[in-house]
């Protein structure tokens, strides 16, 4: 990194906030009669669903039961699986996502996704956190010092690599990385951010970093979590919902939940008796 | 039995199998460079001159000069059945090569003779070796030298000889530089004038404004060309102003010009470092200089020039398409029946034998592709040929046919091995399929698209039949390179090191003389294939190491 950079990045040390918001902020998303079908098999069962704008939501559920078949449905990530068909509607800020004319890239623009394990490219630092922007045609040196580094500081990562940006990304450690993506996600300013099972090949002091992040995370964004571990869904959330063989159980607050389910299997499912 | 038992189930006989078959390859490898380095590199090392006196079947003795080549033990039996007389008791006799060169004098310059017909073998320190433009090399004492055919007084004629050569040579190199640089030059803008106005004609310009543009030019290019010529003349004159009279072994006394030979030297005067020197010299001239004598002599760089700039284009031209199909094939096609069906043709035109590619070469790309482009831009110069015949590019696209499924396979296999998540990251940022595929996923596949242009650049500069039939010819007039606009002359034939080989090792009038450069030949294709191939190895692995640790 050369001196200029330097130079522009600490006058912009204190930004809180890039200069100017990609998308409106309010983003409610709605999941009005979803099915899904792979082939023949049915994997999403008529879900109604309404998530909350500027909250924490988890899924949970045992393994297989779509809940991360559902998260991709928020940015249309089953697209580029053969086979796979999709109907209902998804309502993010009021728009529905699922009709062909929807231009995908700029929908997960607006939903960014951090997946089960981290996958940073190829690149160093800086340009993990930058490709988002590159792609939208933005090459300003200016605004990309900026932004890079309010989305690694907006990932808490920034005090850990500010001094190897032009770093592989490979160098970094798990957490670190996982960090990275989200910085990554963040970057182009998403109204949603999608997180599938973040924290499953983390240690434990990691996981709590990306747990913390995820705290800060909602006062900005929408967020939806798939997680295996009850815990961290009762940690993180703000309402859960559970699911299984393909269908919505039970959703509501967190809290509500975990300590007084509606449904018996439910009950069943967070107490441990499966799954 | 059981401990044999338990030693085959313990894997050690599959084990030492494998070690047994990898050290016979690398036996094998190293012991054929080390075969064709032996054969071909002792060829310019400056071996001794011997006078042996030697008694002929008749009785008669002579005295022969001339470099030891080869032997052999031939049994004494055989050769009583050929007439020769030998001492009984004698079960086999040892019979030499000799070089005796000297060609013009003697008609052959290779003789086998038996050992014990030796009376007398010396090495004297005055015996010379000439390498000469024509006739072979030459083996003898110089004994005077003359200038416009006087005798010249000397002290010292070998160092005055010397001196002389020096001269002539660098006379010749001004010839050589004048015939090629400005003369060619000349002749080529020439040339391009009578095209350009036979154009006119074919046009069916009536302006004789036209015409006389182009005579006026004709006559200034004329004009030079008298100049050059006078230049020509002068240096020729000057150049065959010496000559040097030199005896053989025999006795005879010969005169030589000293334009006509190219090098001397006494080998049985040179010690060790002038040895060295000279054999470096020599193998340098046999890299940087053009053939002679039917390629039996003098260098391949033409042949050297012309693989390289080939197997150059033929990646330039392959790389491209091979790497655009892959990416459709393995990105883009919806994957079914066809697609099945396509990478099954392309796996199959792998082994298409190469003289199939330089059947359709021939037929489609010369005949078919040249012809056209010969009467859509190039009618002046019809009836000869441009494009229509065999050259360079066609050479090219040949080879980078043949080399095309090497490159789409290598480009699926390096594309599928890009993880499904780095795809799915980028795609999930926003990024298009094509940006994924431009920003991401094509550079991480990358050192595996150049593996394949590896292998392809191995089989491309090894291959010499569909070439045969495209463009390379046994001797070539000009390079394919040159000066003259417009510089890369992709219609030119070319020379080529694999079938400088065959030409050399089948076509040669003179097949002792031409065996030592099969072989110099043959090791120097190896090592610029080995080159091309480090060259692209070296880029793969800076792409390697700049994409490392992708899969963790």
């Amino acid at each position: 990194m050369n001196d200029s950079t330097q130079l522009s990045l600490e006058s912009l040390a204190a930004t809180e906030s890039p200069p100017q918001p990609a998308f409106a902020r309010e983003a409610t998303v709605r999941v009005k009669g979803l099915n899904l079908f792979y082939d023949d098999v049915q994997a999403l069962k008529d879900i109604q669903l309404d998530i909350p704008d500027r909250q924490v939501t988890a899924f949970i559920g045992p393994s297989g039961c779509g809940k991360s078949t559902l998260l991709r449905c928020f940015n249309r990530m089953n697209d580029l699986i053969d086979g796979c068909r999709v109907e209902g509607k998804i309502l993010i800020a009021g728009k529905n996502i699922n009709k062909k004319k929807v231009d995908v890239a700029e929908l997960r623009r607006r939903v960014g996704m951090v997946f089960q394990k981290p996958n940073p490219f190829p690149k160093s630092v800086y340009e993990n956190v930058a490709y988002g922007l590159r792609i939208q045609g933005i090459n300003k040196r200016r605004v990309l010092d900026e932004t890079v580094e309010w989305a690694l500081r907006g990932a808490a990562l920034w005090d850990e690599v500010k001094d190897r940006l032009q770093e592989p990304a490979f160098g970094l450690s798990g957490g670190q990385q996982q960090r990275l993506i989200i910085a990554r996600a963040i970057a182009v300013q998403p109204q949603v951010i999608l997180l599938d099972e973040p924290c499953s090949a983390l240690d434990p002091i990691s996981t709590l970093k990306v747990e913390e992040l995820i705290h800060e995370l909602k006062q900005q964004y929408t967020i939806i979590i798939v997680t295996h571990n009850m815990q961290q869904a009762a940690r993180v959330s703000d309402r859960t919902a559970f699911m299984y063989l393909g269908e919505l159980v039970e959703y509501g607050d967190t809290d509500q939940v975990f300590t007084n389910p509606v449904e018996k299997s439910t009950e069943d499912y967070i107490t441990g008796r499966y799954g | 039995m059981s401990e044999m038992r338990t030693w085959i189930k313990s894997g050690a006989p599959w084990v030492w199998l494998n070690a047994a078959a990898v050290s016979a390859s690398i036996l094998l490898v190293v012991g054929l460079l080390l075969l064709i380095a032996a054969r071909g590199m002792g060829h310019f090392w400056p071996a001794a001159v011997h006078e042996i006196v030697y008694q002929e079947v008749d009785g008669s003795r002579v005295t022969l000069t001339g470099q030891l080549r080869d032997s052999e033990r031939v049994r004494a039996s055989r050769l009583v059945e050929s007439g020769l007389t030998v001492e009984p008791g004698v079960e086999t006799v040892e019979r030499l090569l000799l070089k005796t060169g000297n060609r013009d004098l003697g008609g052959q310059d290779f003789r086998w003779i038996l050992e014990p017909a030796i009376v007398q073998q010396t090495r004297p320190l005055s015996l010379a070796v000439l390498e000469r433009e024509e006739w072979g090399t030459f083996f003898g004492r110089v004994i005077g030298l003359k200038q416009d055919g006087a005798l010249l007084e000397s002290q010292d004629v070998w160092t005055k000889f010397q001196e002389l050569l020096d001269r002539a040579n660098g006379l010749r190199e001004q010839i050589g530089d004048l015939e090629q640089g400005a003369i060619g030059s000349v002749n080529y803008r020439m040339e391009r004038l009578r095209l350009a106005g036979r154009e006119l004609e074919l046009e069916g310009v009536a302006d004789p404004e036209a015409y006389t543009a182009i005579d006026r030019q004709r006559q200034a290019l004329e004009e030079e060309y008298r100049g050059l010529e006078d230049q020509l003349f002068a240096l020729n004159e000057a150049i065959r102003r010496d000559s040097v009279i030199m005896q053989t072994g025999g006795g005879r006394e010969v005169e030589l010009p000293l334009h006509t030979i190219i090098d001397a030297w006494k080998p049985n005067a040179m010690n060790l470092p002038r040895q060295l020197a000279h054999y470096f010299h020599r193998v340098w001239s046999f890299i940087s200089e053009d053939p002679r004598e039917a390629n039996t002599e003098g260098g391949i760089f033409p042949a050297i020039f012309g693989t390289i700039l080939m197997v150059l284009l033929m990646t330039v031209v392959v790389t491209p398409f091979g790497v655009v199909a892959g990416v459709y094939l393995k990105e883009y096609a919806k994957q079914g029946l066809l697609t099945r069906t396509i990478r099954i043709a392309v796996n199959n035109l792998a082994g298409v034998p190469s003289i199939v590619y330089g059947v359709f070469g021939l037929g489609f790309f010369v005949y078919t592709l040249g012809g056209s482009i010969d009467r859509l831009f190039f009618e002046a110069a019809l009836p000869s040929p441009t494009f229509g015949t065999g050259g360079l590019f066609w050479a090219s696209l040949t080879l980078a046919l043949l080399t095309l499924p090497v490159v789409i396979v290598s480009t699926e296999e390096g594309l599928s091995r890009i993880p499904r998540s780095i795809r799915e990251g980028s795609l999930a940022l926003g990024a298009t399929q094509w940006e994924t595929l431009w920003r991401t996923v094509i550079p991480m596949a990358s050192p595996g698209i150049m593996t394949g242009l590896i292998l392809a650049v191995a089989r491309a500069a090894g291959e010499v039949a569909p070439l045969m039939l495209v463009g390379v010819v046994k001797l070539a007039p000009a390079l394919p390179m040159d000066g003259n606009y417009p510089f890369l002359h992709l219609e030119r034939k070319f020379m080529h090191l694999g079938f400088h080989i065959y030409d050399v090792g089948f076509q040669s009038p003179n097949v002792e003389a031409a065996r030592p450069l099969v072989y110099a030949t043959a090791l120097l294709l190896v090592l610029v294939i080995l080159l091309l191939n480090m060259v692209a190895i070296h880029v793969r692995n800076g792409l390697r190491e700049k994409y490392r640790g992708m899969e963790a």
